[in-house]
């Protein structure tokens, strides 16, 4: 009488356990899209138009959103899964050379045929293995209302009118540094927003704005029509001719800055949007993706139609007529372990997104994308100040915008080496020659 | 009784035995099986024999320095914790008012997850060391002790707990019969009481070095190893060894093995030592 209880009661133990371990696994029908998607400030409108896809469509779409900086790790451990992701995102040439044998080759994709400018998708050995989907843009966005209060100072020292004058370090320098002086008439704390070097939100420092010395020094070296990221991707060494003008705006950052150099290492790049949308200070570096972190501030006081972007001066010679940085580091991939279905369906939910009428409002509308692709008209460019600002710049033939070669950078190490020598500096625990030694010294070492 | 074990096997143990292989055996025999290889994701391995433990030296210092950190980092959490948890146990089984109150009190931080301690004595410290300009990435020492609190904020109300349970079940005969023949208090404290809780103190002592040692989620929230990587804990760095980088998977595999054998030789020997000083009662 005995046996029969414990065999079912050891049943049900072993049941128990397996769905256990089962758990998180969802069944999955065999042609169901799984996008693991990067941008976490996108995860709500994704989640909306996969509801949407799947009323239209009737194929399932699963959106995964990894957590800010933790899309590699998320990747890693997603991929390895039986139900891993079909559309994933690699961000440039490193982030290909990680993953190329994860991506399939769509040259013979609508999806490819729609990118307006080929050479912008990601090529090896004539396949096409990954495709930009937005372009963004970053400079020192400004609030003109807090500038012409300036401009218009009876006692200013520069002889400017307003700040589209500007176009040039020294000018930049002596009106900020005007500015600081000038702090309680213009009602602002700072001029910078905080230059926040708190780890995982130093980004805008060592990958944003060493692009620009960098893409000079790469500029002098390679041919004029050549690929520059690849360029970077390729250096085994770099010289950092630049670093002087590096420093030059860095410093002009923390110098002029709301928050003391000694407490930038617990400021979050949140913190400094907030500071400028609340109009405590005048500048901040940033691109156009902080908008929604700019307008989303309670009790913001920045009108939209204040919001402008300058480029980002350093004091290089031939800086007359830089235009802001313009790039992208969001391709995205298909995964080729996935079944022929699947493949099938996450291409087909792509081209509808970047085509079909709803896909597009939601892309201009919602996510606030300026796109690559040749299906979207003019007319249809997201709303917000700073995407204006950024196509504003694509469309001036009179400046030169500089592309965005940080996507070449080694690695995440190399990047995070950079972030902490610049906490180093600003806590006075570093020379700027040992900050550039230990920046040339990473780059060759992490090329090894 | 063999019979017995045999019948209730599929029962009691096998369930437990199943989770343990799931979750314990298996992941950990692929890990170091997967230091010896170089991959990406875990299912694309190559072999290539030591070389992930030579580069776990030689790429960078990081390893021997974050390992140097957190062996100073334990061997003072590791005295002061028990220190404390013992003092407390001794004051809370006196016959005080509202003992219970305070043990519960004392305990409730334990209850907290690390990540959110971390976040918590963060914005603590920094609000502190704001007052006079800094913040806790200013320096290494303030991240050092930043660790060194909340390591002891979390874990004291636990092992007090243990040392509680263990001076409780001391025979209040003994500690009658050494008052009658007139031995005071330090001479009850270190002839009777601590002996007799020789078996907590082991308990103790184990978990709190193993704890100090592998401390991951509390180092990632409160410092995340700033200023330059030098409030970087092991485990912290095998995790940024790991993930920071391409082509480093197996070298971090390398490190972890290589952690998990220092923390077993510590902590075995540590359960040797202390097991014997213990008393039968």
């Amino acid at each position: 009488m005995k046996k029969p209880i414990s065999l079912l009661l050891s049943i049900i133990c072993l049941l128990s356990c397996i769905s256990l371990a089962g758990c998180g696994k969802k069944k999955t029908t065999s042609g169901e899209v799984y996008f693991l998607n990067f941008k976490p400030e996108s995860a709500a409108v994704y989640e909306q138009l996969a509801k949407k896809y799947e009323e239209e469509k009737g194929v399932k779409v699963k959106v995964v959103t990894a957590a800010a900086n933790n899309y590699e790790q998320t990747l890693k451990s997603e991929i390895a899964k039986s139900s891993a992701p079909t559309i994933f995102q690699v961000n440039g040439p490193v982030g290909y050379d990680e993953w190329d044998d994860y991506c399939l080759d769509i040259k013979d994709s609508k999806l490819y045929d729609m990118l307006s400018d080929k050479d912008l998708a990601i090529k090896d050995d004539g396949g096409v293995y990954a495709i930009p989907y937005v372009i963004e843009g970053y400079g020192i966005i400004y609030n003109n209302a807090i500038m012409d209060k300036y401009f218009a100072l009876p006692d200013k020292k520069s002889d400017l009118k307003s700040a589209d004058e500007i176009d040039s370090f020294d000018k930049l320098k002596t009106v900020v540094e005007d500015m600081t002086a000038n702090l309680q008439k213009l009602g602002i704390e700072g001029v910078f927003a905080s230059t926040s070097l708190s780890s995982g939100e130093d980004w805008r420092w060592q990958s944003h704005l060493l692009n620009v010395p960098l893409y000079y020094e790469m500029f002098e070296k390679n041919d004029a029509d050549s690929d520059l990221s690849l360029a970077m991707y390729k250096a085994d060494n770099i010289e950092y001719k630049y670093a002087e003008n590096f420093e030059k705006l860095f410093d002009l950052y923390i110098n002029n800055s709301i928050t003391k150099p000694t407490l930038l290492g617990s400021k979050s790049v949140a913190d400094s949007m907030a500071e400028f949308a609340l109009g405590k200070v005048a500048m901040v570096q940033n691109g156009n993706w902080s908008w929604s972190q700019i307008s989303g501030v309670k009790g913001n006081t920045v009108k939209a139609e204040d919001i402008k972007i300058m480029p980002m001066y350093t004091g290089i010679e031939g800086e007359k007529g830089q235009g802001i940085c313009i790039g992208t580091e969001n391709y995205l991939a298909i995964n080729k372990n996935s079944t022929d279905e699947q493949q099938k369906n996450s291409l087909a939910f792509l081209e509808w997104l970047f085509s079909s009428d709803t896909g597009k409002d939601y892309v201009t509308n919602k996510l606030d994308f300026i796109t690559p692709f040749n299906t979207f008209s003019d007319a249809e460019l997201p709303n917000d100040p700073l995407a204006k600002e950024i196509s504003r710049y694509m469309k001036d033939d009179s400046v030169k915008n500089i592309p965005w070669i940080f996507t070449g950078f080694p690695s995440e190490a190399f990047k995070k080496e950079v972030g902490s020598s610049l906490l180093d500096y600003v806590q006075g625990d570093k020379k700027w020659e040992d900050v550039r030694k230990s920046i040339t010294d990473k780059w060759k070492s992490e090329r090894d | 009784m063999e019979k017995t074990v045999k019948h209730w096997f599929p029962v009691f143990v096998l369930p437990t035995l199943a989770a343990f292989l799931i979750a314990f055996v298996i992941p950990f025999v692929m890990g170091v099986v997967l230091s010896f290889t170089e991959f990406r994701t875990v299912s694309d391995a190559t072999f290539v024999g030591f070389s992930n433990y030579v580069r776990a030296f030689t790429d960078n210092n990081l390893f021997l320095q974050s390992l140097w950190f957190t062996v100073k980092f334990a061997v003072i959490s590791v005295i002061g914790i028990n220190v404390i948890a013992f003092a407390l146990a001794l004051l809370f089984t006196r016959e005080l008012p509202a003992t219970n109150f305070f043990r519960t009190i004392f305990f409730m931080p334990n209850l907290i997850g690390g990540i959110v301690l971390g976040y918590i004595w963060q914005v603590i410290i920094n609000g502190v060391l704001y007052k006079f300009g800094y913040s806790i990435t200013s320096n290494p020492t303030y991240g050092f002790w930043g660790l060194v609190i909340l390591m002891h904020w979390q874990m004291i109300g636990y092992m007090m707990i243990i040392y509680i349970a263990g001076i409780q079940n001391i025979p209040t005969d003994i500690l009658e019969a050494a008052r009658v023949d007139g031995a005071n208090a330090a001479t009850v404290l270190f002839r009777i009481t601590i002996p007799s809780v020789m078996p907590s103190i082991t308990i103790c002592l184990f978990l709190t070095i193993t704890n100090s040692f592998k401390l991951f989620d509390q180092n990632l929230a409160l410092t995340a190893g700033a200023p330059a990587n030098r409030t970087q804990m092991v485990a912290l760095d095998i995790y940024n060894t790991f993930y920071s980088r391409s082509g480093y998977e197996g070298v971090g595999q390398a490190k972890a093995v290589i952690f998990f054998i220092i923390v077993a030789v510590i902590a075995l020997l540590q359960l040797y030592l202390t097991r014997r000083k213990e008393v039968e009662s």
